[in-house]
């Protein structure tokens, strides 16, 4: 286990070094690295200045290595719009942004098991027909167009629900949650379902075609000769078997979520930081843009390495191998 | 099952129709009534996308035909140039029905254009990887890894990021974000079918491996490619929408459909649901037929749920 | 179990009475088993002989209530101790299997759930039936993976099925049967995947078992050599129908039906060295187009015009029946 988890990070290592060489090259070669860094209210007298404090007049590797150097360190340039380090901006953001991720991927797993589960057992059923069709629906729909279409049923037409914002928050461990206090859940309620509407879909599909394929296995079929309930062959004989990849999978999916955050924060408002790149991009405030895609990148490593480690315990022929 | 040259299928004792599989493949996608539906549709669309100027009651990128008097009116209002705006307008006067004809036209040409760039791409080094082998192949199939493994929004907003707003590199953010999926698929596929004996045949018959390749091994890793062609399509029109949503996308002057939900947004809130509603109508509409279509294609081109 | 033991000794265990069970495919009804009749005593061993295809692992499901959809048993009786199964109710059922009829499957690999541990898949097969603790449970499962030949059971019990090799995997599942020390047993070919010295091993103790706990026992097989020294009796299928059935001696030894006389020609062993190996021409019909009369008559040697019309089940010796209209008396021309 532990030259695997060795390897697994130096993999990552590798993964994230490459990630930093594309943004890198990306923002600061293909685009003029002046107008990226430098203020475009700046004169003349300022810019000179800035190049050459920025480093801007050496050879481009030696460019790099002072920002990979700095970023190491945390430093990952100030915002232009809001003059504080890009990196603390981003930090501010990001448990409204997790919190958003984690509430959609509940709901998803939430509605998501039930149905498979229902659509993989009784595949014939007109239930089980409805609710492939909804997944198609739910694959199709483009979530920011279904966002505000919540939005005016529940808010504007039916007025239940607020339309924007966290509400009132609740602090823990100096983070501020919305989930803790009943006018943050409505305010949460609309955004994560939102949110989850792709990945609800997902897990339909994931575990209807697990329960599908289970069902045909033998040891089901042994279970049930052993004269099981019908409700412990489903719920541990079949369940537990397709939990397995359908975790791993819901698992790798959170960073997609995180990043398909950016369009719901956008329709609801929300204050996390989808948002924040969003406006950073239209406003071309380019230091934020540069942390949050290596922020970003890093939780990405991070999230791939965590749900390794959480399938090789949940499958015990992994856990084996690894030994 | 997949050879295109049609087989001189035994002959049929009673139809005079000789099965060929290209009628088998017609006759199976059929089966579903939901498919044809989707097709049907999606014809529709496509067609009033092509003809969208001549059938558009107005021009919504001819500034000068819009009338800002007329702006945010309900659905069945009177123009002032006399034709009624069935659809309403949105808050620059635009007839709602004619923004949408137009949108569809950008939407449609953004999703197709990119499928079809990035499935040359895709192809291009899938085949490299699937022939080349050794180092070749892993180089190309981490990349495809890499790719795979970001989401495509965030893959997106990265390149409007490095490279700035505008259409083209809308569709240059969807061919970088898309390619991957062609490349690992015809990867899988040519690795099977170069297997296959009529692939040795035309290697004995020393035929150069471009001709081996394009005439022999592309023709028949077709169909999962063909799947996979059509369920891109549908996800780079959703994606441009949400591109364009966002503000990253097509300029304003020529909106496109989520541009269009765009502008609608901050009327929606006092009731004027109709400049955002609509455009998004049509974007689901043209989404789900595809994706209806596409399902379908791989039931039938996928030889393992034969039964 | 008390009612087992009261149970009359002269009264077969099971009798299964013109069992058919048919599939109801797109492509129509497929026969699988359509008119099988045997009967197993206490403490005896069955063997249901015939080639893959031939309706003998449905059979061992239709016993046990598991044929799935589109699946059903559609006519005949599955009578044990008296009870036609055929008829109980879904939960009736569920309390008889793995409680007083066990089954134990063919591939070793694939019947032990490979995300459960071996303690769980025994203790819960216990709880399924009995009220007891759950260290009772354990108890009896640590008991029963001793008696089935597994060493340190208490260690195995903690383990994941892929820790095992086939034979230890067999014999868990094994032990799983006899949990509950079932009257009834269906193995469908159990030993197929393992080795030969495993196999010898399995059999010798399977049997050592049968004996010592009075069940009676249905082995699934297309080995003739199992069959030779495990079983009491022999029924032989073909096509979804038992063609042949009677004492295993006499049947290996003097078959009437001439598929079973294929079928043991059919042994490399039986042949002598150098000669031709022997064998039934032609191939398994089609469940789906069965020819009319005799499933057989396409490939029989002594086919006649009779064989176009559907022949019985019939004794024609004592103690020996067959479904043939020109079996191969003991008089007439010598079997083989």
């Amino acid at each position: 286990m532990g030259v695997y988890l060795l390897r697994r990070l130096f993999q990552s290592v590798l993964v994230m070094l490459a990630m930093s060489v594309i943004v890198f090259v990306g923002v600061f070669a293909i685009g003029d690295p002046v107008e990226i860094l430098i203020s475009p209210d700046a004169d003349q007298m300022e810019r000179e200045r800035a190049i050459k404090a920025l480093g801007l007049d050496l050879p481009l590797w030696m460019q790099y290595l002072s920002f990979l150097g700095n970023a190491l360190r945390g430093d990952l340039g100030r915002s232009f719009v809001f003059n504080e380090p890009a990196l603390k901006l981003i930090l501010e953001r990001m448990p409204a942004t997790l919190e958003l991720a984690f509430g959609a991927m509940f709901i998803a797993l939430l509605i998501g098991l039930p149905l498979g589960l229902y659509a993989g057992l009784k595949p014939n059923s007109t239930g089980a027909k409805a609710v492939m069709a909804g997944s198609i629906l739910g694959f199709s729909l483009p979530t920011f167009w279904v966002g505000l279409m919540l939005i005016m049923v529940f808010a504007v037409q039916l007025g239940w629900l607020p339309s924007t914002g966290r509400g009132t928050t609740v602090e823990i461990l100096g983070m501020r949650w919305s989930f803790l206090s009943w006018d943050g859940l409505r305010h949460i309620a609309m955004p994560a379902l939102n949110l989850a509407l792709f990945k609800i879909s997902l897990v339909i599909r994931l575990t209807r075609a697990g329960v599908r394929e289970t069902m045909l296995m033998d040891y089901v079929k042994f279970a049930r000769a052993k004269g099981l309930s019908p409700a412990r062959v489903t719920y541990v004989h079949v369940f537990k078997n397709i939990l397995i990849p359908v975790v791993t999978v819901v698992g790798l999916e959170l960073g997609s979520t995180i990043a398909f955050s950016v369009v719901t924060e956008s329709v609801f408002a929300w204050p996390g930081m989808g948002k924040l790149i969003i406006d950073s991009i239209n406003v071309l405030d380019r230091p934020v843009i540069v942390a949050y895609l290596m922020i970003i990148v890093l939780m990405f490593i991070t999230i791939n390495l965590l749900v390794d480690l959480a399938y090789s315990a949940l499958d015990p022929r992994v856990r084996l191998e690894n030994k | 099952m997949s050879t295109t040259t049609a087989n001189p299928a035994p002959a049929a004792a009673k139809a005079p129709r000789v099965e060929t599989p290209f009628r088998r493949f017609v006759s199976e996608f059929c089966e579903s009534k939901l498919a044809l539906g989707g097709l049907i549709v999606f014809a529709f669309i496509a067609l009033i996308a092509i003809l969208a100027p001549l059938l558009a009651p107005q021009n919504p990128y001819d500034l000068a035909q819009l009338d800002i008097m007329d702006g945010r009116l309900p659905p069945g209002s009177e123009a002032g140039a006399g034709f009624t705006y069935w659809l309403g307008t949105d808050d620059q006067g635009r007839d709602m029905l004619s923004g949408i004809m137009y949108g569809l036209r950008i939407s449609l040409m953004v999703g197709a254009g990119s499928a079809i760039i990035a499935c040359a791409v895709g192809v291009t080094l899938g085949l490299v990887a699937a022939y080349g082998g050794g180092r070749t192949d892993t180089l190309i199939m981490r990349l495809v890894d890499l790719q795979l493994s970001f989401p495509s929004i965030l893959a997106a907003l990265m390149i409007l990021a490095f490279l700035g707003k505008g259409i083209m590199n809308v569709v240059l953010a969807l061919v970088i974000v898309e390619w991957a999926y062609y490349a690992r698929t015809i990867r899988g596929t040519a690795l099977v079918e170069r297997r296959r004996e009529y692939i040795e045949a035309a290697h004995c018959l020393a035929l150069p491996t471009h001709r081996v390749i394009f005439r022999h091994l592309l023709p028949n890793c077709l169909p999962p490619l063909i799947v996979v062609a059509t369920m891109q399509v549908a996800r780079a029109i959703a994606l441009e929408a949400t591109l364009s949503y966002l503000g990253l996308g097509v300029p304003i002057t020529e909106p496109s459909l989520g541009l269009l939900i765009s502008n609608g947004y901050e009327y929606m809130l006092s009731g004027k649901y109709w400049i955002s509603f609509y455009p998004g109508i049509a974007l689901l509409v043209t989404i789900v037929s595809i994706n209806l279509v596409g399902d379908q294609l791989r039931d039938v081109l996928n030889p393992r749920l034969k039964k | 179990m008390a009612q087992t033991i009261s149970a009359t000794a002269g009264a077969p265990t099971l009798e299964v009475r013109n069992l058919q069970t048919h599939f109801f495919t797109r492509a129509g009804v497929v026969k699988a088993v359509d008119g099988v009749s045997f009967t197993v005593g206490r403490g005896k061993v069955l063997g249901l002989v015939g080639e893959s295809g031939s309706g003998k692992t449905v059979t061992g499901f239709s016993i046990l209530g598991l044929v799935d959809a589109p699946g059903r048993i559609v006519g005949g009786e599955i009578l044990f101790h008296g009870q036609n199964l055929a008829k109980l109710k879904e939960e009736e059922m569920r309390r008889l299997r793995g409680n007083r009829i066990a089954m134990i499957f063919q591939d070793p690999m694939m019947t032990l759930n490979p995300v459960l541990r071996v303690d769980t898949q025994m203790i819960e097969t216990v709880l399924a039936h009995e009220k007891v603790s759950k260290e009772t449970a354990r108890q009896r499962a640590r008991d029963t993976l001793g008696m089935v030949g597994i060493p340190s059971p208490d260690e195995r019990l903690k383990s994941y099925p892929h820790q095992f090799s086939g034979g230890m995997r067999q014999r868990v599942a094994i032990a799983i049967a006899l949990l509950h020390r079932p009257e009834l047993i269906v193995a469908d070919e159990p030993t197929t995947a393992l080795d030969v010295t495993i196999q010898a091993q399995i059999l010798a103790e399977v049997q050592k078992l049968c004996s010592q706990t009075g069940t009676a026992m249905i082995w699934v097989t297309h080995d003739l050599s199992v069959v030779a020294g495990l079983a009491d009796d022999i029924a032989v299928m073909y096509a979804g129908r038992v063609v042949e059935r009677g004492a295993v001696a006499e049947v290996l030894d003097k078959p009437l039906h001439p598929y079973t006389a294929g079928l043991i020609g059919s042994v490399p062993s039986r042949n002598k060295r150098g000669e031709p190996l022997r064998q039934i021409p032609g191939m398994t019909p089609s469940l789906l187009s069965l020819p009319p009369g005799c499933a057989f008559r396409t490939r029989c040697p002594r086919a006649a015009e009779a064989c176009l019309q559907e022949p019985p089940l019939g004794e024609i010796l004592p103690g020996r029946e067959t479904r043939c209209f020109r079996p191969y008396l003991p008089a007439g021309e010598a079997a083989a």
